[in-house]
């Protein structure tokens, strides 16, 4: 514990319960204008259907709402108050000029159906940002429609099977890595593929000859992530785009891992047919305690007609437009056109950046995950010898001798003032501890990153137990999540 | 670059610890055939005055400063300010997914009480903690009912948001699943005897929105008979969330696929919204999505936790329930402050004003025009025939910033010159009374060329 109090020291934070346990008849935080046209009588209105009674929805004050939110607030680990060392998440510092220039009236205000000629600004920033992406993926033809990261595979796996079934089949089967992200499989399931698992070679990349052998024509794609989850960059991606392409099959990439390549290199130049980025990793659009995400679906030119409809067109008159008659579109994944707040803030921060700094952005958290990997190896296991790129994947061996497993490791840190770093995933690294810092950290946060993670190391050979307990500096201690599943509470109710 | 904390020196210095002799070095695994020798072409790096100029610009091409009456699946309500003065806390909105529930508690806690009053309002039983939008959340809803059933095909009434209905067959369409369309009868409702007949014994559900598309109640109760008599469930999609001040939720129903943009979250032009999925307490096990639950610490101290994970992709991957992860965490966020700041009693009374501004506008227009589906309730909805193109009529509404309703053309061609209108609680009548005029106007001189052309044909 030598090092703790250089981090973070306790401090004194408020209690508070449910918000229905602080609610009381006739309090309010609301208060309507006067109605400016006749009263109606609901009743005779809305006949049966009227609602009497809205059961046990609170009523409390304004201040009460407030402090209820703000108190809850301050239990939260976040960003703002330090580095978030999540594995292939990118909790990069989220920018807040974004918010300011989301919430301008006629971008937070903007109805999806007003007319085109009044939507020229949205209309605008969706093409920016769309030329933007293209021109950082190296792709030809883009969407922004799905909301999130999987939703994107969804899409992305969506238009692979319409360009297979166009060129006569829709084949069988996706390749995944064993090292993927649980979303690869459960989408493929979706878009109705079987799924056949790929084995990782001894370096932690795609085994080229075991590809060879596996790739057939009932495979319809690959979904590659790359950087793979390990942080390393599969270095023979061009052979494994032509083995892919020499069967008819299409290379997906999974774009969680951008954050390293961004101005360094792009995938459509490598062998890359089909890819989604993650607006709320790469680009900085914030996480919100797990959402809104956008992942926008980049493809080449053949699979430009499978786009979800409907897509921004230049008009003969030069304005913009949606164009709605794509007769080979793969159809809506969303309603309207997805999570603009988003790429309003994505945009923002592109710019914010410029060339420069996106290439500067890449390099730094390069350099701050090899920086931590220098700092820590020895102290844990690092089970790939292979360089990574920008998070680096080490394992508890060495501490399981004593009983203490990633996730004690992780809880550990919570101590010492970090965020948990990702455990026990990917699959393939038994008790892996998996670190991206992103550019976001200084040096001096990183060098503290590394103490207290050497410093849980030595706690570990002294005092085990002392790491099995953590956290030990938290309003709650470790939780029954065990308790939680068989017998789930999952709302309030009153006493009865 | 000012969001990067480091000067140069560090990077010397960091590099330096590392024996590398150079940042190339950490880059040299990409092949160097691809990697990219030139500066991308995105926009040079602007200072921040300079975004904030730009996307003003943007702002005044959008619409500002317009009165609207559009709805359709996107509500213009009021949003108190305190939800962006909440939801703009740092440890709200720079927070992950809240694995590690020690240092979550915050974010747990929100979504525990987020789930319980959308179970309050639906009476529903169980509530997950968000899904992206309206339109999936009804297509999850979907194929979890086809889960429970073991069934494969959907009836889906023709009054659902065409673009749900859209996204549902984007959805259905490697599954398997085959989807028959419910039609509406002139009250706007569901045709009951057509659904009665279309359902079928591999039929998994019925899924319906109410307040339906046109704004009309459905008879839910009637409709759910239907579908459990014949071993189908009913899912039943809700748009305008603030509808649930004031009308009965849709009880009889096994699945709630709704849409909470209502309560507090901007248009922002389609998006970030916030779907819901909410069920009983027989079906959680198969529900999308995460939840939350109550539980105690090793000191047996109240907290929360997510739970039920075994539904999900990172652990059970292809067989998971869906393959959704992230959600919308801080939409949800905003969502349950607005539904703490109206409560039980606010709720109810905004819902009322919507009620009376729209039955205002309603009663005003159909002086002019003809009001179809006039024979149901209604919420915040109705949908206007005239005898002029409401285009044109939209075109001179926009002379007075106003935006008129939804033309129907696209997706119901045979309503002819219908749109569909909504009002809400920040409707002035002011605005309705200029757009009474307008429309006024354009009927009289539609009904005058009528005479003429009459007049014409009888010479």
């Amino acid at each position: 514990m030598k090092h703790m109090t250089r981090k973070a020291t306790r401090h004194v934070n408020q209690n508070e319960g449910l918000i229905f346990e602080k609610s009381g008849a006739g309090k309010a935080a609301w208060k309507l204008p006067p109605l400016d046209v006749p009263e109606v009588d609901s009743a005779k209105l809305l006949e049966t259907s009227e609602r009497k009674n809205l059961g046990n929805m609170p009523e409390v004050s304004e201040i009460e709402i407030i402090r209820h939110f703000t108190r809850l607030s301050t239990w939260n680990y976040a960003i703002d108050l330090g580095m978030y060392p999540l594995g292939s998440c990118t909790m990069k510092y989220n920018p807040r000029v974004n918010e300011v220039v989301s919430r301008l009236e006629g971008l937070a205000n903007g109805h999806p159906y007003q007319p085109e000629r009044i939507s020229q600004g949205a209309l605008r920033i969706i093409k920016t940002l769309s030329e933007c992406l293209l021109e950082i993926t190296g792709m030809d033809a883009i969407t922004l429609q799905p909301a999130a990261g999987a939703h994107g595979e969804l899409t992305g796996l969506l238009m692979v099977r319409a360009f297979q079934q166009a060129n006569g089949n829709p084949r069988k089967k996706i390749l995944i890595p064993d090292s993927a992200h649980g979303t690869n499989p459960a989408t493929a399931a979706m878009v109705g593929y079987s799924v056949e698992k790929m084995t990782s070679n001894a370096q932690g990349m795609v085994d080229v000859a075991a590809l060879t052998a596996q790739s057939s024509e009932d495979v319809a794609a690959l979904m590659l992530t790359n950087p793979n989850t390990l942080g390393i960059f599969e270095q023979e991606i061009h052979k494994i785009a032509d083995i892919m392409h020499a069967k008819g099959g299409l290379l997906y990439m999974d774009g969680a891992n951008m954050n390293a390549l961004v101005g360094k290199v792009r995938p459509g130049d490598f062998g890359v047919d089909v890819m989604h980025l993650n607006l709320h990793k790469t680009f900085s659009t914030p996480h919100g305690g797990g959402g809104p995400g956008s992942g926008p679906v980049a493809v080449k030119q053949m699979l430009e007609p499978y786009l979800p409809k409907p897509v921004v067109i230049i008009k003969s008159d030069g304005t913009l437009g949606f164009e709605y008659d794509r007769p080979h579109s793969v159809g809506r994944v969303r309603a309207f056109y997805g999570n603009f707040g988003m790429f309003v803030r994505a945009l923002a921060y592109i710019m914010a950046n410029g060339p420069d700094g996106l290439r500067q952005t890449t390099e730094d958290a390069v350099l701050n995950a090899n920086y931590i990997r220098k700092g820590i190896e020895g102290a844990y296991d690092l089970p790939y010898s292979t360089p990574t790129m920008h998070e680096v994947v080490f394992s508890d061996k060495l501490q399981a001798k004593k009983g203490v497993k990633t996730m004690d490791i992780a809880k550990r840190l919570i101590d010492y003032g970090f965020h948990p770093y990702t455990t026990a995933f990917p699959l393939i690294v038994p008790g892996a501890l998996m670190i991206e810092p992103t550019e976001s950290e200084s040096k001096e946060e990183l060098d503290l990153f590394i103490e207290a993670m050497k410093s849980i190391a030595e706690e570990v050979e002294e005092d085990p137990q002392l790491v099995l307990d953590a956290p030990h500096s938290t309003r709650v201690s470790r939780l029954d999540e065990v308790g939680a599943a068989r017998r789930p509470v999952l709302r309030w109710k009153p006493e009865s | 670059m000012r969001y990067l904390p480091k000067s140069p020196a560090d990077r010397e210095a960091m590099l330096k610890a590392m024996g590398a002799r150079s940042v190339d070095d950490l880059f040299a695994p990409i092949p160097a055939e691809y990697r990219l020798g030139r500066d991308l072409k995105v926009p040079r790096q602007m200072a921040e005055s300079e975004i904030v100029d730009w996307f003003h610009q943007r702002s005044k091409e959008n619409g500002e400063g317009h009165a609207t009456f559009l709805g359709a699946g996107a509500y213009s309500h009021y949003r108190p300010v305190i939800i962006d003065s909440l939801i703009s806390r740092g440890e709200f909105l720079t927070a992950y997914t809240p694995y590690q529930a020690e240092i979550s508690q915050g974010t747990l806690q929100s979504i525990f009480e987020f789930q319980t009053m959308i179970c309050e309002l639906t009476g529903m039983e169980v509530a997950n903690a968000s899904m992206y939008d309206g339109s999936t959340a009804a297509a999850e809803g979907v194929m979890m009912a086809v889960r429970l059933t073991g069934r494969k095909s959907v009836v889906i009434a023709r009054s659902l948001h065409p673009e749900y209905r859209e996204v549902l067959a984007t959805y259905a369409f490697h599954q398997g699943m085959p989807l028959a369309a419910a039609s509406f009868n002139e009250s706007g409702r569901i045709d009951r005897k057509a659904l009665e007949k279309s359902i079928t014994p591999d039929t998994a559900c019925v899924l319906i929105q109410s307040p339906n598309f046109f704004g009309t109640i459905e008879d839910v109760g009637a409709i759910a008979e239907i579908a459990h008599r014949q071993g189908a469930m009913l899912v039943v999609s809700i748009a305008e969330a603030v509808s649930l001040g004031i009308i009965e939720p849709p009880r009889e129903a096994d699945i709630i696929a709704m849409e909470a943009q209502s309560f507090g979250v901007p248009l922002g032009f389609g998006g970030p919204y916030c779907g819901v999925i909410a069920t009983r307490e027989d079906f959680k096990r198969q529900m999308p999505g995460r939840l939350v639950g109550q539980t105690t610490d090793r000191n047996g101290k109240r907290g929360f936790v997510l739970t039920l994970a075994t539904r999900e992709q990172h652990i059970r991957r292809e067989k998971a329930t869906s393959n959704i992860c992230t959600n919308q965490g801080l939409v949800a966020l905003m969502v349950n402050i607005f539904m703490t700041i109206y409560g039980k009693v606010g709720l109810r009374e905004l819902a009322k004003q919507n009620l009376a501004k729209t039955a205002y506008a309603a009663e005003q227009l159909g002086k002019h025009a003809t009001l179809l589906f006039a024979g149901a309730p209604r919420f915040n909805e109705f949908v206007l025939k005239t005898g002029e193109d409401p285009y044109a009529i939209n075109s001179r509404l926009l002379g007075h910033k106003i935006v008129g309703g939804l033309p129907l053309k696209n997706f119901y061609p045979e309503l002819g010159n219908a749109a569909l209108w909504c009002c809400t609680e920040l409707t002035a009548r002011t605005a309705i009374d200029t757009a009474v005029g307008v429309v006024a106007d354009g009927e009289r001189s539609a009904r005058n060329m009528i005479e003429v052309d009459e007049q014409e044909v009888t010479r």
